[in-house]
């Protein structure tokens, strides 16, 4: 019995590790590919090892396209994004949980009605205002159309109605304005559910490829994502640099990834349970 | 005693206005973001759908349904139904599947758990762009890695994926089965491990192996959580964009062009507004049919429970 289970167990790491490992090699092949030399990118048979590395590849790519603005653009939109939408977010969700008001009901019900609509029903539209308002090609606009969420609004809410009502009321109370409380009590209590937001929004907006490509035409005002695939049309063989920008455009997401690893799974767990 | 009850009242009112007041302060930056940028378009795009416009100075003009009769008059249209819905067939069962299996597998009390899970999670957090970019070099089809251990496997004649009509939305597929299976092994991870050990104890009592407690427990347990997965896999492969446009771009031909890379072209390389979003009505009636069936299975799973 003993040994059956420990042969079981190792059975199991060792389907465990090839997993990984095929999981994992896309990777592998774009940094490896982003150290050989462009012409030897593809070989037959294939190097799974480079004979020679060139990590001047590294320095190259920063010369043919002005990719620190891309990165600067991409970091600026992604910050401001993230941070309207955590603010806007939690204090709606703390009217909608703690305020008692006049046409509460009905809003909430008009923000579940559009949730579930995909953005790509109502882009073209929303393109349309956007540009009328003038802001097409600005950062304002992408920073605009990304801001507000349903999706933000009704994960606070659901942390926020955990967090019981006397709290609240014995702050008011002890005299605490309904800011007071909010600011003192309800939102530093949310950290939780805030860190799931911060991050998901960061790598939406850091990923994101479709609301840049609609809305941002001026090259100074373009993202690392447009940019990297500005340098495939533009380099389209030089593999070797392809994969060298690609390397680098995941480098932020992998830092903040590995750093806060916990709220990537509790986020997925949290809203996949929920709905 | 009147004028004391007057007195109550509008302090009593006062009161109710002041907490309108204070509640509405507190939803009104995101209800008035929301509403401009996402409720307004939300019904806009209904009202053209119905309508001719260049987005030009002219001013649009009603069509009826003549934008629909226009997009399903369309062979391109029609053809993009066809390959999202092959999309759909092709990525939702294997990354179901998939998803389940390494959760089982992961579910176990062994060593590692975290580095594992961080592995398969990570293609998902990966931007497409990059992605892509990288699959594509994978699945070049004269010195690409994957022919060339398809050969070396026996294979003498591999698909020539991306470049062949046949097989480029397969490829298309694996990728995104790759990237998106991490994600959903983190659901039904989750789900497992709400499942009581009580369960699988009784059947070790009752002598029952580790195939038919998978069979038996697990996988009965876990239908609400499949059927959460199914309906999520099916809407997101319905809206699929980024992925076809940064491996395909639709081609060869028109062959992998989905519904979205078809409103896409519509709205912003032809400008024609009209059946952009006539395909995006379509986009949203697929969607309301898939969260009905949604609703109504959830309806059933929590009478059962």
């Amino acid at each position: 019995m003993n040994t059956k289970r420990k042969a079981i167990k190792v059975i199991l790491y060792v389907i465990l590790i090839g997993l990984s490992i095929t999981m994992l090699v896309p990777f592998y092949w774009m940094v490896i590919s982003s150290l050989k030399l462009n012409k030897d990118v593809f070989s037959i048979p294939m190097r799974w090892w480079p004979e020679t590395l060139h990590p001047e590849n590294y320095k190259v790519i920063w010369e043919k396209l002005p990719l620190i603005t891309f990165f600067i653009n991409t970091a600026k939109l992604t910050l401001i994004t993230t941070a309207v939408q955590l603010c806007t977010s939690c204090f709606a969700a703390y009217g909608f949980t703690k305020c008692r008001f006049a046409g509460r009901d009905l809003i909430f019900l008009m923000y579940v009605t559009t949730i579930a609509v995909p953005w790509q029903v109502y882009m073209v539209p929303q393109f349309i205002l956007v540009s009328k308002m003038g802001l097409n090609d600005t950062h304002i606009g992408l920073i605009l159309m990304q801001a507000f969420s349903a999706f933000g609004v009704f994960l606070i809410r659901q942390f926020y109605i955990s967090i019981p009502d006397e709290l609240c009321e014995a702050a008011r109370i002890d005299g605490l304005s309904e800011f007071g409380i909010f600011a003192k009590i309800v939102f530093p209590l949310g950290k939780p559910a805030m860190a799931t937001l911060i991050i998901f929004t960061f790598t939406n907006v850091w990923n994101d490829f479709m609301g840049p490509l609609i809305y941002l035409k001026t090259k100074e005002l373009k993202t690392v994502q447009l940019g990297i695939r500005m340098f495939i049309s533009q380099y389209g063989a030089d593999y070797a640099w392809i994969m060298a920008a690609s390397v680098c455009s995941l480098i932020p997401i992998v830092i903040v990834f590995l750093s806060c690893q916990r709220f990537f799974v509790e986020g997925v767990a949290a809203s996949g349970i929920k709905g | 005693m009147s004028n004391e009850k007057k007195g109550l009242l509008t302090s009593g009112q006062k009161r109710k206005i002041r907490r309108n007041i204070t509640g509405y302060a507190f939803i009104l930056p995101n209800l008035i973001g929301y509403s401009i940028f996402v409720f307004v378009p939300v019904i806009f795009s209904f009202v053209l759908s119905v309508m001719s416009w260049d987005g030009s100075k002219k001013p649009m003009e009603f069509v009826g349904l003549a934008n629909f009769a226009e997009i399903f008059g369309d062979k391109v249209f029609r053809g993009t139904l066809v390959h999202t819905i092959s999309y759909a067939v092709m990525t939702v069962v294997p990354t179901l599947i998939l998803a389940l299996l390494l959760a089982v597998l992961l579910n176990n009390k062994i060593k590692g758990v975290a580095i594992f899970r961080t592995a398969f999670y990570f293609p998902y957090i990966a931007s497409i762009v990059a992605v892509g970019a990288v699959w594509n070099m994978l699945f070049q089809p004269d010195f690409g890695p994957v022919n060339q251990i398809l050969k070396f496997i026996g294979i003498s004649d591999p698909p020539r994926w991306v470049v062949d009509k046949d097989w480029a939305m397969v490829a298309v597929s694996i990728v995104s089965v790759w990237k998106y299976m991490g994600y959903y092994m983190i659901v039904y991870l989750a789900a497992l491990q709400g499942i009581s050990s009580s369960l699988y104890e009784a059947a070790s009592i009752d002598g029952a192996n580790g195939w038919q407690k998978l069979w038996s427990i697990t996988v009965p347990m876990l239908t609400p959580t499949t059927f959460f997965v199914m309906i999520m896999l099916t809407i997101q492969c319905f809206k699929v964009f980024d992925l076809v446009y940064v491996m395909t771009g639709g081609g060869p031909g028109n062959a992998t062009k989905t519904l979205v890379n078809y409103i896409y072209e519509k709205a912003f390389t032809s400008w024609e507004f009209g059946p952009a979003s006539a395909g995006a009505i379509v986009l949203f009636a697929i969607v309301l049919v898939i969260t009905l069936i949604q609703f109504s299975g959830e309806k059933k799973w929590f009478k059962d429970l």
